[in-house]
């Protein structure tokens, strides 16, 4: 049977422009903290545990590769949160020209860039 | 209306009023919990104890998990409805994007469970 059906856009073959970046940029993050959050719920189980996990908690997050990781999921939720309050505001009207839309990726990429830096130096 | 067995409200505009509801449910929570691990820089063991018996931190904590599961179950089912067809990976892909959702769909119970566990296992 020929599926005569109207397709969508073949998006593997468009250029992709800043606000498109930032885009795929909120859906990678967002599926990569839904991985994520299993190292926040798995450093919460043990920090509620007991005293002793609490202490285990602090020991792991002194070694790098702990801090490491828990900065990318951090990371990754700081970037889904900027991104998403953008596209609150887009939904609210603000910013939906092509020039807003430029200018909210910008404001995007530099808000999560101070905020993601800021965490990385809470953290170390 | 279109409407889809497996989008989450089962019609694009539930999905669509869902996914912003619980993103702000979900920037509340993250939020404030980093905030209070901000303000608390030599957090005791006793006050985060303390912090997660409240019931009212309770009741947020389990809101925001029911909130993480529906948010990212609208999510990555867009993803997976986006890339994973057959235009972008072939004739499989109704299988691959089967299995890919109940994949998510078992860690996002998995989550639910583990969480009312360490919440109310205090």
């Amino acid at each position: 049977m020929k599926d005569k059906r109207p397709r969508n856009l073949d998006f593997s073959t468009l250029r992709l422009p800043l606000p498109a970046i930032t885009s795929i940029l909120h859906r990678v993050s967002g599926a990569f903290i839904f991985a994520g959050v299993a190292v926040l719920l798995w450093l919460l189980s043990e920090s509620l545990a007991s005293e002793e996990g609490f202490a285990r908690v602090g020991q792991w997050l002194d070694l790098t590769i702990v801090k490491l990781l828990v900065w990318a999921v951090l990371a990754g939720l700081l970037y889904h949160l900027i991104a998403g309050i953008k596209h609150l505001m887009m939904d609210m009207g603000i910013g939906e020209t092509i020039e807003g839309g430029l200018l909210g990726a910008r404001l995007v990429i530099a808000f999560s860039a101070i905020a993601i830096l800021l965490t990385g130096v809470w953290l170390w | 209306m279109v409407t889809n067995v497996t989008s989450f409200g089962r019609s694009g505009l539930y999905d669509w009023v869902i996914q912003r509801i619980t993103a702000v449910v979900l920037a509340v929570y993250f939020v404030a919990l980093l905030g209070y691990l901000l303000i608390n820089p030599d957090l005791t063991y006793q006050q985060w104890q303390a912090l997660f018996a409240t019931t009212w931190v309770r009741i947020a904590s389990l809101l925001a998990l029911l909130a993480l599961c529906a948010h990212a179950w609208i999510g990555l089912w867009t993803i997976s409805t986006d890339y994973l067809t057959a235009d972008m990976i072939g004739a499989k892909a109704t299988v691959i994007r089967f299995l890919f959702q109940t994949a998510c769909v078992v860690l996002m119970f998995i989550y639910l469970v583990w969480g009312i566990q360490i919440l109310w296992g205090i």
